[in-house]
């Protein structure tokens, strides 16, 4: 392998649409960068920060949100939850020297299967322009492996 | 004690062994730990692929299963079934999905190779924290909600109400009856349509087991498959239907006339009306946007002269609330604006007529009594038939409508039949692909009707030469003979597209369904299930999902009937087990939690001062997880451990 640098992204997407969507960009055997890692769970509104957080400490060079269209929620209305809560987690990422372009918020629908490649390519890209991220190695950053509780 | 784990890879054939090396997978997951057992098989979806989990789970004494195949939208249920049959807690189960979101949209054998250790390392790394829950079911409501009194939605109401369970049908319309209604003849059989429909109609009306709302529409749904509660606005009818004996005095003697919808505006109805004579129910309704009455405070025509003294004037909507355990959409098609196809001369040239006005025109009981005239009474002497306007046209509608081509042949035969013009088809491609399709069209062909390959660009009255005079004209291209016609005609019929209704996308977010790109309604899987939806107890009926004749719509709407009698027999439903609980000893009674949840499924205690989740009425969304403050909920299947630790696995990071 080549020692260039490949962007290591972490998707957070809710089972209804945007997972369903990248299945679809699957089915229709579209091709994009292999430089994400889905992790499903059932609302984009059940996306805790710290999720973000975490996977920034951990290495990712970027993470992605994703949920259903605002109007489109599984759950009625659960991104627009992400969709509040999101602003305050970007401030709060910048605020740790964490450049804009490594978080995103997208909506993806199950019909979009090639707004998900798009997406995805668009951000690698993006990432792979910002260069590695190794949030440990930049700054002393306090342990946050610490999840609130066991829950 | 430590999880037992075993890993199970999927080749899928070639779809996922042709661009991962499901070896290398194996012998990666042989080495995480915990894990007692990692093997690959050729298809593990199937009966031998199956009964490798649940040997695996017997002989290595398994705690946990992870199968890396497909979706776990696709296979998730097979598998988790599997486990339970070899005595393993469904949730022990978890899958890595290294086709759709690997093999399938990568190129690059090594990049898909190590992407594929990923994800199973990440699933390998939820499984191991996963916890046991207790499937729950709950009692399905014995009733049905049609919604739409089509044809579509006719045969599914008759066919559940025939099984025994209680159905109620909402349609907006005054009458049941659809779009079929509105036709005279079907082909290919050239049945009557009111003929074969109308009996149909009145089982519905009559039927102990149907109940019958017409001028309604749904207002709300809530809860979920089995236990629906839907809200039903009944329009104000202003008639008494306990008293009205549907005489049809008032009808006669309303002096306020608007155009009709049933019959395309080609002839007026009355304030007080019917849809059309045969109408179920035969009462009429007032129309209060157009009665007199409503208007100035003067008229009461219609009271003076109702025997039965049926006139309401005081009558309100009234918002009725029904519990049903399964729900069928049946709410039609619509048909593309005819108004953004004046090429075709729509609008323009009072004789230039869409396929339904045709209909109506053609029809008995329409705006000429079914004599085919054109505006100035007078009988065309030639007719040209455009097919494809507005379908297979990337301007407009890029799909083909299905019921053109067939009732274009129809009308052609009518029109010989009644006036003996000459009749002309303009199409791209004849497509007559259902039972006696082709039959009917070589009858045509034998009947004289002429056929022209190519669609027609335009109509004018801007006329070339003395033929052309007075005349309307089609320009087309023929492609037979490769050269641009000019065949001038009386009166030209446009085959318009089939459209979804104009309200589908406001429906289909009442029903919880999604849109197809072409803007039907989506159905969940386009081949296996073309009548439920991603909602559980949704089902689709007719052309609401796609267009369709009325063959196809009544199979599906039959189809549809017996999935949603399949729920309603079944007696109980599974609900979702992946649900929040709330740790108690966290808990600060903030309410936070109450705020954000879609389904007040959170209480909260005032003597106690602490939250309780619900767990019937709770979906498993987990916002309230996310939201809490003091990390005081639970999602279960989906808490914070399994998935930071899924997260942390996601990437080999060093």
């Amino acid at each position: 392998m080549s020692n260039a640098f490949e962007p290591r992204i972490v998707v957070l997407c809710c089972n209804w649409c945007t997972y369903a969507g990248a299945d679809l960009a699957g089915t229709s055997r579209m091709k994009y960068a292999p430089n994400v890692r889905l992790v499903r769970v059932m609302c984009s509104g059940r996306i805790d920060p710290a999720f973000v957080l975490r996977a920034f400490q951990d290495g990712a060079d970027g993470v992605l949100i994703a949920g259903c269209h605002p109007g489109d929620c599984h759950y009625i209305n659960g991104n627009l939850k992400t969709m509040r809560r999101y602003p305050a987690l970007e401030t709060m990422v910048q605020q740790f020297g964490i450049e804009p372009h490594r978080l995103r918020l997208e909506w993806i629908s199950a019909a979009e299967g090639d707004r998900f490649v798009e997406v995805v390519n668009e951000m690698t890209e993006q990432v792979r322009a910002l260069g590695p991220l190794a949030w440990k190695q930049r700054s002393a950053v306090a342990d946050l492996s610490g999840s609130p509780h066991a829950g | 004690m430590e999880p037992r784990i075993g890993v199970f890879v999927c080749h899928c054939g070639t779809n996922i062994a042709g661009v991962v090396d499901v070896n290398r997978v194996v012998e990666a997951a042989a080495r995480w730990p915990d894990v007692v057992h990692a093997v690959e098989y050729k298809f593990m979806c199937s009966d031998p692929g199956q009964g490798l989990v649940k040997d695996a789970i017997v002989k290595h004494d398994l705690s946990r299963v992870v199968v890396a195949a497909c979706s776990p939208r696709m296979h998730e249920p097979t598998f988790r079934k599997a486990c339970a049959m070899a005595g393993l807690n469904p949730y022990l189960f978890e899958m890595a999905n290294i086709r759709e979101h690997c093999s399938w949209v990568h190129e690059d054998k090594e990049a898909a190779t190590l992407k594929a250790i990923d994800i199973v390392r990440a699933a390998v790394a939820k499984a191991r924290l996963l916890e046991p829950l207790q499937t729950r079911f709950v009692p399905v409501t014995q009733k049905v909600l049609v919604v739409g009194g089509g044809v579509a939605g006719i045969q599914a109401a008759l066919d559940i109400a025939n099984a025994g369970t209680k159905v109620v049908m909402v349609e907006r319309a005054q009458s049941i009856g659809g779009h079929m209604a509105q036709l005279d003849k079907t082909f290919p059989t050239l049945d009557c349509s009111a003929c074969i429909l109308t009996p149909k109609m009145v089982q519905v009306a009559q039927h102990p087991n149907i109940e019958l709302m017409t001028y309604s529409e749904v207002e709300s749904v809530d809860g979920f498959v089995g236990n629906f509660t839907v809200k039903i606005r009944r329009k104000a009818r202003y008639v008494d239907e306990a008293v009205c004996t549907a005489c049809g005095v008032c009808i006669e003697k309303c002096p306020k006339k608007v155009p009709s919808e049933f019959d395309e505006g080609m002839m007026p109805r009355k304030a007080i009306y019917r849809s059309f004579p045969q109408a179920v129910p035969g009462r009429p309704v007032i129309d209060k946007e157009s009665c007199t009455y409503f208007k100035n405070g003067k008229c009461k025509i219609c009271e003076i002269f109702c025997e039965p003294k049926a006139i309401r004037w005081d009558d309100q909507d009234q918002v009725v609330e029904e519990k049903v355990g399964a729900i069928l959409v049946a709410t039609g098609m619509g048909l593309i604006d005819p108004h953004g196809l004046s090429q075709w001369g729509y609008g323009r040239y009072p004789n230039v007529l869409t396929g339904l006005e045709f209909e109506r025109l053609n029809n008995a009981t329409g705006p000429t009594g079914g004599r085919i005239v054109l505006k100035d009474g007078s009988t065309p002497k030639s007719v040209a038939i455009l097919h494809c306007i507005g379908s297979r046209d990337r301007n407009h509608k890029e799909y083909c409508s299905r019921v053109c081509c067939m009732y274009a042949l129809k009308f052609a035969h009518l029109i010989k039949e009644k006036t003996h013009a000459t009749v002309y088809n303009f199409y791209i491609d004849m497509r007559c692909f259902g039972k006696g399709y082709e039959e009917f069209y070589n009858r045509l062909l034998h009947e004289g009707v002429k056929f022209v390959r190519g669609k027609a660009a335009f109509v004018t009255d801007q006329a070339a030469n003395d033929d052309e005079k007075g005349k309307l004209v089609v320009s087309a291209e023929s492609t037979t003979l490769g050269e641009v016609l000019r065949v001038p005609v009386d009166m030209v019929i446009l085959a318009s597209a089939v459209a979804p209704q104009k309200d589908a996308e406001a429906v289909a977010r009442q029903f919880g369904m999604g849109l197809s790109p072409d803007g039907f309604f989506m159905e969940k899987h386009p081949k296996l299930e073309p009548f439920s939806t991603a909602t559980d107890g949704v089902f689709l009926a007719g052309a609401c999902q796609s267009p369709k004749d009325i063959p196809d719509t009544v199979a599906h709407g039959a189809a549809a009937a017996s999935t949603a009698l399949s729920l309603i027999s079944r007696g109980t439903v599974e609900v979702e087990s992946a649900t929040a609980e709330v740790l108690t000893d966290f808990c600060s009674g903030c309410k936070v939690c109450q705020d954000v949840c879609p389904y007040g499924a959170i209480s909260f205690h005032e003597d106690t001062k602490l939250a309780e989740v619900n767990a019937s009425v709770c979906k498993g969304c987990g916002t309230c997880v996310a939201t809490c403050p003091s990390g005081a909920i639970v999602g279960r299947h989906f808490n914070d451990r399994q998935i930071l630790a899924q997260i942390d696995a996601a990437f080999l990071w060093e």
